[in-house]
């Protein structure tokens, strides 16, 4: 049973989407390059795309890939090039205090690990992984202009209130 | 498709950015940690979403990725304004409201 079941053309997919997306996260936060780091961050970002299509989400899929991907990694290359004159290896980006972060990471995955496994186990995330059906982008802006309209509200605030705080602190006078 | 599998992934990119939050010193670098966390939540919400068989989980992610995305304009343009002030980013050069 688990068997066939880890030859399903879904899991092979997720194994090694999730292989990449791990292996580019470990060098975004080990790598000593920043614009390197930049780079291996797209890989992340396109495999997390990549794991939504397999979870059915197409239209957040397409929002990872335009606002992620495209308009954040812009962003993110802009300060890098705007801050940093080299663009070379750097050898001071970690802190001197940076080993700390092991042990700590690896306490928070091993207690999450065990929850999780405690607690969903070996359950299936759907019946059967065939029926899955992609979700209609006019259910989702019913559920966004339905019962979550007021969240949508207070996020176009926040929108308009970081585009005009960006501008205030960016500008020069 | 197991549950468990999607929210592992979730919890080893959670894992890996609060490393690169606490480990770097390069505030950009310190933002692109946190991007990775909030990937990893935007999987576990789309992963519970399929599992209640509920679309309200789909809702939250674009949520999620509409505050990260400015919360990166904004987080920029204070990087900006301290390299502007200061001619570096190192977080640990910021120690006046350490108290």
């Amino acid at each position: 049973m688990i068997a066939t079941d880890l030859l399903v053309a879904q899991n092979v997919g997720f194994g090694i989407i999730s292989l990449l997306m791990i292996i580019g996260a470990v060098r975004v936060v080990t790598v000593s390059n920043v614009v390197h780091a930049a780079l291996w961050l797209v890989i992340v970002l396109s495999g997390a795309a990549a794991q939504y299509l397999l979870l059915s989400a197409e239209f957040v899929a397409i929002t990872q890939v335009l606002v992620y991907v495209g308009a954040v990694m812009v962003l993110f290359l802009f300060g890098t090039m705007l801050t940093r004159a080299r663009i070379g290896a750097e050898s001071d980006l970690n802190n001197k205090n940076w080993f700390l972060g092991i042990p700590v990471a690896l306490l928070m995955l091993g207690v999450m690990s065990y929850v999780i496994v405690d607690g969903f186990g070996s359950e299936r995330l759907i019946e059967n992984s065939g029926d899955m059906q992609p979700i209609p982008i006019q259910v989702i802006s019913d559920d966004i202009f339905g019962p979550y309209l007021l969240p949508f509200w207070a996020l176009s605030f926040v929108l308009l209130v970081a585009v005009i705080g960006a501008i205030v602190l960016a500008r020069k006078d | 498709m197991l549950t468990t599998q999607f929210l592992l992934l979730g919890a080893v990119l959670f894992c890996i950015g609060v490393y690169g939050v606490l480990a770097r010193k390069n505030a950009v670098m310190v933002l692109m940690s946190i991007e990775l966390i909030l990937n990893s939540v935007n999987i576990n919400l789309l992963a519970f979403s399929v599992r209640h068989g509920s679309v309200d989980g789909n809702t939250f992610a674009l949520y999620v990725i509409a505050i990260a995305a400015a919360e990166v304009g904004v987080g920029l343009a204070m990087v900006l304004l301290i390299y502007r002030n200061r001619r570096t980013i190192a977080l640990d050069d910021l120690s006046e409201m350490k108290g």
